[in-house]
């Protein structure tokens, strides 16, 4: 092997000699220890290596060993329940056979070559295909059917093709192409700093819903979008990260734990196997691979540990899969950035990211999408990508949140302060957004209910109405305000409490489908209606105001799912408490009803 | 690999940092033995290598030195710490080294004081409840075994007294299970070091306890060392002698300082207010090092105390340290001068792992429900309270006044409690039922109708829920 030398160690970045013909991000192995690293830059004969482990014990004249490959990952069967560090390591085999702790030079193949794969062939030999066509299936878990597919850039005749079982390195096909015959296996490499390619991209059309009631009712994420998640410590980035992992109702979920706790991982590992995907009853853990690079290892392996899991991502998507990559937190990734930057001596922008930091947040998020597949199936497959940001002190002015905000079509801006009142998801439903909610109307119109788009409406006018009441009591007071007015901020506490308010540990409250969803919202909206016709008609508000109805209202998000003609019992209920109260023909001109 | 060499190449001093020039075959980490003029020895580790020339961090300091009179030795390895049972009871410097009157400690083995990582494959989720006899802990920010809960404080309140009454009181119900206090003290002065060992000392806890000291007038740069020396100990202590170790970290503040401190020194583009950018990675590496691991007993807790500059959460120590940890007990200055203590303020406090550490079979089946309640009534029972200040009494609900009401009992009679007053999760638990009793049952949303049934005081039930 061909190899150089160190002359240089900084932390992570290693500098070396003696390497001509290296090319830019390709992967080395530095030092006796035979460390993991990867060229970041060159000048003038001089190598600068970003190392994926410790450096510790590495100094000047250690060997570095080319391998003549850039940073790429294993995509094949296996890689669904898997836990990867960010080079893709698989974390099981390593503590398997190296021990609780990380230790460093530890290589093994990402995909097990143990396992064995039984292939099903979907095309006969003498078909022509071309990149992206489907040669065949592996049942890879109960969830997933993993399709293996012909590689970039091979066009032919399939030229042998059987039912066959191995492990990953078997030879399923051979495909006759124009520069001669090309096995194809059952796993394939790629490098992950390149996005694969598709045949188009569409503008999303359908939800990924998420059980979460204010996201799907308010701010809605469509399979193929981006969505961001910025907020400061302890506000709930991480609980909405997971609750969409487990909830959410794409094929894949790729979850990149990037430079935040080792103990939120376990927590997926030893939760997901438990529960249930809501559709077809398997264990979540089925249809997620995990990569893991917690705060505390290494910062280069934290930098690659997003463009691993996106590749991965990537690669389901081929297959026709919806796939949801969460990753937690971009900002870390960020800092890696930074700090290998700050390392490199390059001229910091902004609060020391480099100047590329913009692009390169943009150039992730760019490779979500809603798209045609290669293939000439014309399949199409979706990557939504979510990604936590973590700001500095909760200040959405810095740096990472603006260049991620810039690219983002959805914003769940977190509040501290709903935190703190344990109101969760602690997602502020006056500053966030979702520029898909027009689309998703339509679909929730036609799939749930054609009210769908004026309730939500209806109810997001009450919140915002009763903010600017609020304003107005801190002024003047609670007894200032109008019967109508009082009522509004009846309405809209319940929309808080009994709506938007949701246990991610709670059984029952953890996951809401979009028709139950509905079914709530209209409940207390009816009770809203109706309560302002009966102000009208002369009730009073004292009598309003404190309704043993209200507790059913409340537990309406604790019924199951197949409870849902229940709801018509109780806005019937509702109609009916409120023709008891009773009324006084003197008091009607007083309660004047203002609109929200 | 050569083991040892020694080089009078010193050129450069500058702050806490040696620059030696032609130099060979040293390596990053690696530790160095530096003598002066006069004898005297001191340490360092390498922080940077570029071709013959080499940066040197120096634990005690440079003062004193002239480049052309240093002789520094290269040891051939990391910074590694001797451990042994035997530390048990004994108090060392920042360094490691013994400082009380005892025989040297004759170790057991070497370890390399940075450690490795946990692979998080190897992670056993933190779920035993540990009873640290304080309400607004147990109950509210549940501590549990290997867990890192820092204490956010601030210059003058008295987190020395929270967390001393924390390691005088934490006990895990319903086990006999061996267990150490390790405390590594980073610039605290001389009185809080006493305070906490004569503690130790009186409720015979020191047999069991580890103490590495760095006071306010050692060496600034050694505290960089202490929390990794502290951490090593506990790992060997914790994983391969099934001990439950709890240790208490303080002041982080001042561990941050000598962070930057080397920054500085080395002219690298500061982070927000001079810190480094890695300071986020830095403390990572030590408090990720809290934990549980399959297969072993023992367990790693991290008790971090933090004094926020100006009391300000989002000053980059704190900020940085609430993104690792597994949440924060956050000290208010206004309760402490209403004389509350413990003034643990309750909103803005969090233990992230608390949800797997209660419940039936642990604590007790309603303490979620109770949990959250009373977080809801107080949140908001403080905002009517800052409501009636610009509006007067008046302007509040009769409802709203209830909850302020129910605000001020529970700071006086819940959050405040004696420093030796230790109650158990059930007289925390009664407690929280009785002033939830000052609302009517209607208003207790986040509690399941069969808890309000089962445990919601007879006494006052019929006048509140009426109301
Ligand atoms: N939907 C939710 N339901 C219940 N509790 C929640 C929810 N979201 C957040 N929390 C609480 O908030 C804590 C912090 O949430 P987390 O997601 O870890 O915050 P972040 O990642 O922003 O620091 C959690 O440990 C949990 O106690
Ligand atoms: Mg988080």
């Amino acid at each position: 092997m061909k190899q150089g030398e160190v002359i240089k160690v900084s932390g992570p970045l290693v500098g070396a000699r003696g390497m001509d013909g290296a090319q830019m991000y390709e992967m080395v192995r530095v030092g006796e220890l035979r460390l993991f690293g990867e060229i970041i830059e060159i000048r003038h004969g001089n190598y600068s290596i970003q190392v994926y482990e410790e450096t510790e014990g590495v100094g000047p004249g250690q060997p570095v060993f080319r391998t003549g490959e850039a940073l790429s990952v294993e995509l094949g069967p296996g890689l669904m329940g898997g836990l990867y560090d960010g080079v893709q390591r698989p974390l099981d085999v390593l503590q398997r056979d190296f021990g609780d702790f990380i230790v460093r030079g530890a290589e093994r193949p990402a995909l097990g070559r143990e396992k064995i794969w039984k292939f099903q062939p979907a095309v006969a030999a003498g078909a022509l295909v071309e990149p992206g066509d489907i040669l065949g299936t592996v049942q890879e878990t109960t969830l997933v059917v993993h399709r293996i597919m012909v590689p970039a850039g091979v066009r032919g005749r399939v030229a042998q093709i059987a039912p066959v079982e191995g492990n990953v390195e078997t030879e399923v096909a051979v495909i006759e192409t124009d520069k001669g015959s090309v096995p194809v296996k059952m796993y394939q490499r790629w490098s992950v700093r390149h996005p694969r390619q598709v045949t188009r991209k569409f503008p999303p059309i359908e939800p990924l819903t998420t059980g979460q009631r204010v996201i799907d009712m308010f701010f809605p994420i469509a399979k193929g979008g981006t969505a961001c998640v910025p907020g400061p410590f302890g506000s709930g980035k991480t609980v909405v990260q997971h609750q969409l992992a487990k909830w959410s109702n794409a094929d894949i979920i790729v979850y990149v734990g990037c430079g935040e706790r080792g103990n939120e991982m376990t927590d997926v590992l030893m939760e997901f196997p438990e529960l249930k995907d809501p559709d077809s009853g398997q264990p979540l853990m089925e249809r997620t691979v995990l990569i893991a690079n917690t705060s505390n290892m290494p910062v280069a392996a934290r930098e690659a540990s997003v463009f691993t899991g996106i590749t991965i991502a990537e690669y389901y998507r081929d297959m026709g899969y919806s796939v949801a990559l969460m990753a937690d937190s971009t900002s870390r990734w960020a800092e890696a950035m930074r700090e290998i930057s700050g390392r490199l001596e390059e001229m910091p922008g902004e609060e020391g990211y480099p100047a590329y930091l913009g692009s390169r947040i943009a150039s992730f998020y760019e490779r979500s999408g809603y798209v045609q597949c290669l293939g000439s199936d014309k399949r199409q497959g979706s990557l939504s990508l979510i990604g936590a940001v973590s700001p500095p002190g909760g200040d959405l002015s810095e740096p990472v949140v603006q260049a991620t905000l810039r690219v983002v079509k959805v914003f769940w801006g977190l509040d501290d302060k709903l935190a703190f009142a344990r109101h969760f998801p602690a997602i502020n439903w006056l500053t966030s957004y979702s520029l898909y909610q027009s689309v998703i109307d339509k679909f929730a119109a036609e799939h749930v209910d054609a009210e769908w788009p004026k309730q939500r409406t209806l109810a997001m006018n009450l919140l915002q109405r009763e903010a600017e009441l609020e304003e107005l009591v801190r002024l003047v007071g609670l007894d200032a305000l109008a019967a109508g007015d009082r009522l509004t901020l009846l309405a809209s506490r319940m929309i808080r409490e009994d709506f938007l308010h949701q246990n991610a540990f709670d059984e029952r409250d953890t996951y809401t489908s979009l028709r139950k969803q509905f079914e709530i919202l209209a409940t207390i909206l009816h009770f809203h209606a109706a309560a302002k016709d009966a102000l009208r008609d002369g009730v009073l508000l004292p009598d309003l105001l404190e309704m043993p109805i209200f507790e059913k209202i409340a537990r309406l998000r604790l019924l199951a799912e197949d409870a849902l003609p229940e709801f018509e019992n109780v806005r019937t209920e509702i109609t009916a408490a409120l023709a008891a109260l009773p009324r006084q023909v003197a008091v009607l001109a007083e309660a004047a009803v203002s609109e929200p | 690999m050569i083991t040892s060499r020694e080089y009078r190449t010193a050129k450069q001093v500058y702050g806490p940092l040696v620059l030696l020039e032609s130099v060979e075959a040293v390596t990053y980490g690696e530790l160095t033995d530096i003598s002066t003029g006069n004898g005297e020895r001191r340490r360092g580790r390498v922080l940077e290598i570029n071709g013959d020339k080499v940066m040197v961090q120096v634990f005690e300091g440079t003062s004193g030195f002239a480049p052309e009179d240093l002789k520094v030795k290269f040891l051939g390895k990391g910074m590694e710490l001797g451990v042994s049972e035997d530390m048990l009871g004994r108090v060392f410097d920042g360094f490691g080294r013994v400082i009380d009157d005892g025989p040297e400690i004759i170790p057991e083995k070497w370890l390399n004081v940075n450690g490795s990582p946990i692979n998080p494959w190897a992670r056993d989720y933190p779920n035993e409840f540990i009873q640290t006899g304080i309400s607004t802990i147990d109950l509210l920010n549940t501590l549990v075994r290997g867990q890192k809960l820092p204490i956010f404080s601030g210059s003058g309140l008295p987190h020395a007294h929270l967390t001393a009454q924390i390691a005088r009181q934490a006990r895990v119900l319903k086990s006999d299970d061996k267990f150490a206090v390790i405390f590594a003290a980073m610039g605290i002065t001389f009185e809080e070091a006493e305070f906490f060992i004569e503690d130790f000392r009186r409720t015979g806890a020191l047999a069991r306890a580890v103490l590495f000291v760095n006071l306010a007038d050692d060496p600034p740069i050694e505290r960089i060392a202490v929390p990794r020396m502290a951490l090593t100990t506990a790992e060997y202590l914790a994983y391969e002698k099934d001990m439950h170790v709890l240790v208490i970290l303080t002041d982080l503040t001042n561990y941050c300082e000598a962070l930057r401190e080397i920054s500085a020194a080395r002219k690298e583009v500061p982070g927000r207010r001079g810190y480094p950018g890695y300071l986020y990675t830095d403390l990572s590496t030590i408090y990720e090092r809290a934990g549980r691991i399959k297969g072993r007993r023992g367990s790693i807790t991290q008790l971090p105390v933090i004094t926020m500059p100006e009391d300000d959460k989002t000053h980059p120590i704190p900020d940085l340290t609430g993104y690792i940890t597994e949440g924060q007990i956050i000290m208010s200055r206004p309760l402490h001068m209403r004389g509350v203590y413990p003034p643990v303020d309750v909103l803005p406090s969090l233990s992230r792992l608390k949800d797997k550490g209660i419940g039936a079979g642990k604590t007790r089946e309603d303490h979620a429900n109770v949990m959250n309640q009373l977080y809801a009534a107080y949140a908001r029972g403080v905002n009517a309270k800052e409501l009636a200040v610009v509006l007067g009494e008046s302007a509040l609900s009769p409802m709203d006044l209830r909850y302020v009401q129910f605000a001020e009992a529970f700071e006086q009679r819940f959050v405040r409690q004696g420093e030796h007053e230790n109650r158990s999760i059930e007289d925390s638990l009664r407690l929280g039922w009785e002033l939830l009793a000052l609302l009517p049952k209607t208003e207790l949303k986040r509690i399941k109708d069969e808890f309000i049934e089962k445990y919601y005081p007879a006494t006052q039930a019929g006048t509140a829920a009426k109301a």
